[in-house]
């Protein structure tokens, strides 16, 4: 039978060497034994949480290893030539030519020293491919195609000039533009708001099919990938778990694991009948930065006691302005907050301690959130000291206590962040914050640096924690999943406005403003042909006006 | 994302927003004539304090109470110290140093052809070393921990671990010594050809571009090394570029800065560093100058040297803060 494979994977293994402190250095396997095999003008879905080796898969297409991985064994052949043995001279003339790679963060994967137009056409002119006259034909028609902004000038700005969205557009442009047979998307749309995510989803789709060119798309959304796959594998601790066709894996998956990633949203409660007896008031508030640029127009909103408010909105919305405000932070330049019925000393550094220790957070990264250098009995520890005066056995006690409400062992009091998993330090994280005893918690976006099922996990620990104390939260996210999942009452924002606010029932539920509809809209579902399905509504709305 | 900042801006910038980079070199540029004032207290205020007198150094034996008072009244030393300041800072505006104690020439004139032969010295120096610093730390970033990084990083190193004054002696005592090929003193006078002047300065240029290029060609390696862990460097490499193409290209467009800091000082210590090397090679230029005065207490010449090795000083930096600004594109181009 004639290999008819563009790319064909066998057996890879790959290794890296780790260096843990004050340990022998130890070998590592990252990958084990996969196999796959890509057509031309296919694209295959590579899926999994961070650590499963997806990237490092995909990189393996272009022969190369990030960060000291070393593919140690198995071919990776390219119309029958493994680019393994090629060498380094002839896996050179590949790169940038055949098979070409679309970063997750374009932001740091553009040079910003360059134009963004010199740096799109660079790979394919230096490989002797086109002229440069050919090349900047060809990226302009790509600017187009791509539906980037005024494209015949697009080439001239540099990459700071341009949005997220853009920039990651110009990337696929870039990896475009040399006609490869490959290309490696890693995780190209994981950085973007889910209304910018769509635009670019359909771009690169669209892309892919008007050239012909396959693809390996990597990704930890299943519902992204369900949209651009003709297969996918689903990948784990570096194996594979299930390799098949999009509708098998979508829609009668065979392992138990990627029955967990279909499944994910399982956690859902009712919302809160009785919402009218705030514990948590803002009214009219307003927000600017020390420079007079305005952040927050005029917000109003509640919180009830024992409940949860989610705030929507995409980066740049104000809703993580909102929470700093709320913390006092950031005064507000008009309007008051009131916590009990008493109004809330504005600035953070005037409000009594008791206030302070009422009101908690926990952050996106609960990585940057946490000294390194002290152990977990120590940070759950320090707020034990400062609001209550507990040292000694006492203190120890009540940590133990706190591990074992976030569902984690004693054994963990003397470990350090670095020792813990993403998940475990977002458990620690909100140790801390309940150390204190709060009544309301910021939660800002604590779930969407986790994987899928580990942010699972900390959504149900809240939701535990909630019932057992009466907590009361704010939850800042822009996943609309986990709004329909937990909140009772939803405040939609938009550049600094409220767009939407009341019970969840009633917010997430037609009639809508152009804005939540756009938002609610732009959000994947797990459904074969969603993509096509909002695109084309899009188009006859378009044509209707 | 981009749109909900343009938004909310207000129609009425300030100067700052509008024009970032033409605000941040006009602030560098007073910067620099604030620091020029204070050098000119200091200098002043030093000389001020050094021991001894030029009265009595002058007088030697001779020297009376009746006599030194004489000589100081002559040159102005029983007025008052902020009169003779600002007497002195009011004539260095207009370009007049004074007159020398010692010679009782215009200062002005003698600084003026001094300082014109240390330029020349020094810029000649800088001709050969600035690109071959900077063309060795990028070599050195392409060959990193291999054979050809070491060899330059240890013969760098040895360069700048002798003094000056030594590696001129090692210098003359080979080349001028021992084969005869270059020539010693190194003294240059009016009316000589270019190229003779050259062959002349071909010692002291050597153990000047000798000892600064070791500190250039460090900083640039660890400049590019220090971007070269990028993403943007990654997606070189993974557009099939050459080892080579990605750090001259990619890398030290955004290496810029650090590196044009420490070219910057380089340029001031070759023009303000000579003073050993020039007393070495007996080259007439400021560094002897100065040396001379300070030996007789002349101090209309060491005040003058001093302030015009601090400007030169100032002046480069500036120049090279102002570059560094420069090279920034989020400055040069605002969104």
């Amino acid at each position: 039978m004639p290999d008819t494979n563009l790319l064909s994977v066998r057996d890879l293994k790959i290794e890296a060497t780790s260096y843990p402190p004050g340990e022998q250095p130890k070998r590592i396997t990252i990958v084990d034994g996969v196999s796959f095999d890509l057509q031309k003008g296919k694209v295959l879905g590579l899926i999994g949480e961070s650590g499963a080796g997806k990237s490092t898969i995909g990189l393996s297409a272009l022969a190369y290893g990030r960060g000291g991985a070393e593919i140690t064994g198995g071919e990776v052949k390219l119309d029958g030539t493994d680019i393994l043995k090629l060498g380094k001279g002839g896996i050179r003339k590949l790169r940038g030519a055949r098979i070409c790679y679309v970063a997750q963060s374009a932001a740091a994967a553009f040079n910003p020293a360059h134009r963004l137009g010199d740096q799109v056409i660079e790979a394919t002119v230096k490989h002797g491919l086109m002229s440069k006259q050919e090349a900047r034909r060809r990226a302009l028609y790509l600017f187009q195609v791509l539906g980037l902004p005024s494209p015949e000038s697009f080439g001239d700005r540099f990459p700071h000039q341009v949005s997220g969205g853009q920039l990651q557009r110009a990337m696929t442009a870039m990896a475009l533009c040399s006609n490869p047979d490959l290309i490696v998307f890693d995780e190209p749309t994981t950085a973007l708001d889910v209304t910018t995510q769509i635009d670019v989803l359909a771009a690169i789709k669209q892309a892919i099919e008007e050239t012909d060119t396959a693809a390996l798309y990597i990704t930890h959304d299943l519902a992204v990938v369900a949209q651009i796959s003709d297969d996918i594998m689903v990948l784990r601790h570096g194996k594979t778990v299930e390799y098949g066709p999009v509708q098998q894996i979508i829609e009668t998956p065979t392992q138990d694991y990627t029955r967990a990633l279909v499944n994910v949203r399982q956690t859902a409660r009712e919302e809160a009948a009785d919402q009218s007896n705030p514990l948590l008031k803002v009214d009219n508030v307003s927000a600017e930065y020390s420079n007079g640029f305005k952040v927050l127009h005029g917000v109003s909103l509640h919180l009830c006691k024992g409940q949860t408010l989610a705030i929507v909105g995409e980066s740049g919305s104000g809703k993580s302005t909102l929470a700093r405000v709320i913390t006092g932070l950031l005064p507000p330049s008009e309007g008051k907050i009131t916590f009990e019925g008493k109004p809330l000393t504005p600035a953070l550094k005037n409000r009594p301690r008791d206030d302070l220790r009422r009101i908690q957070l926990i952050y996106q990264m609960a990585d940057t959130a946490m000294n390194p250098r002290q152990t977990v009995r120590e940070i759950i520890g320090r707020p034990l000291t400062f609001y209550y005066g507990l040292r000694g056995a006492k203190k120890t006690a009540r940590v133990k206590e706190l591990l074992e409400q976030i569902e984690m062992g004693n054994g963990f009091i003397d470990r350090y962040p670095a020792e813990l998993s993403g998940g475990q330090k977002q458990r620690v994280a909100i140790a801390r914050a309940l150390a204190a005893k709060p009544e309301l918690i910021l939660c800002d976006e604590p779930t969407s640096a986790l994987d899928p099922l580990v942010a699972e996990g900390i959504l149900k620990l809240l939701m535990k924690l909630q019932e057992e104390q009466q907590l009361s939260y704010v939850f800042i996210t822009h996943d609309i999943a986990i709004v329909k999942a937990i909140a009772d009452s939803v405040a939609v924002m938009h550049r600094g406005r409220l767009v939407r606010f009341g019970p969840k029932s009633q917010t997430l539920s037609p009639p809508f403003d152009d804005y939540t509809d756009l938002l609610l809209k732009s959000v994947p579902e797990m459904e074969l042909g969603w993509l096509e399905k909002v695109l084309a509504t899009r188009r006859m709305e378009s044509a209707g006006n | 994302m981009s749109n909900s900042a343009e938004a909310g801006g207000t129609p009425a910038r300030s100067l700052r927003e509008r024009f970032p980079l033409l605000t941040l070199i006009f602030e560098r540029f007073l910067l620099s004539l604030l620091l020029l004032f204070a050098v000119s207290v200091l200098i002043f205020a030093g000389v001020e304090a050094l021991p001894g007198d030029f009265a009595s150094t002058y007088l030697g034996q001779s020297a009376t109470p009746e006599t030194i008072a004489n000589i100081r009244a002559e040159l102005g030393l029983d007025r008052p110290v902020v009169t003779r300041y600002f007497d002195w800072l009011g004539g260095v505006v207009q370009g007049d140093f004074g007159t020398s104690w010692a010679s009782r020439n215009s200062v002005s004139e003698q600084v003026g052809k001094r300082l014109g032969n240390s330029l020349f010295l020094a810029s000649f120096a800088a001709i050969i070393a600035v690109p071959l610093a900077i063309g060795l730390g990028m070599l050195s970033v392409h060959f990193r921990d291999r054979m050809p990084d070491k060899i330059i990083n240890v013969i760098s190193l040895a360069a700048i671990s002798l003094p000056e004054f030594f590696i001129g002696y090692l210098l003359i005592l080979y080349f001028a010594v021992n084969f005869g090929i270059a020539t010693f003193p190194a003294t240059v006078y009016e009316g000589m050809g270019f190229l003779e002047r050259i062959q002349t300065i071909a010692l002291p240029t050597a153990t000047l571009v000798l000892v600064v290029l070791a500190h250039m060609m460090r900083m640039t390696r660890a400049a590019i090394l220090s971007v070269m862990s990028s993403a943007y460097m990654e997606t070189a490499e993974l557009k099939g570029l050459s080892s080579w193409r990605a750090i001259v290209k990619h890398a030290a467009p955004n290496a810029l800065a650090p590196i044009i800091n420490v070219v910057a000082l380089n340029l001031a210590y070759l023009v303000v560093g000579v003073v050993v090397v020039e007393v070495v090679f007996v080259y007439p230029g400021m560094g002897q100058y100065m040396v001379d005065a300070v030996t007789v207490r002349d101090m209309p010449v060491v005040q003058a040297c001093g302030l015009i090795f601090a400007a030169v000083y100032i002046l480069l930096n500036m120049v090279a803060d102002i570059l560094a600004i420069v090279a920034n594109p989020r400055l040069r181009h605002p969104r």
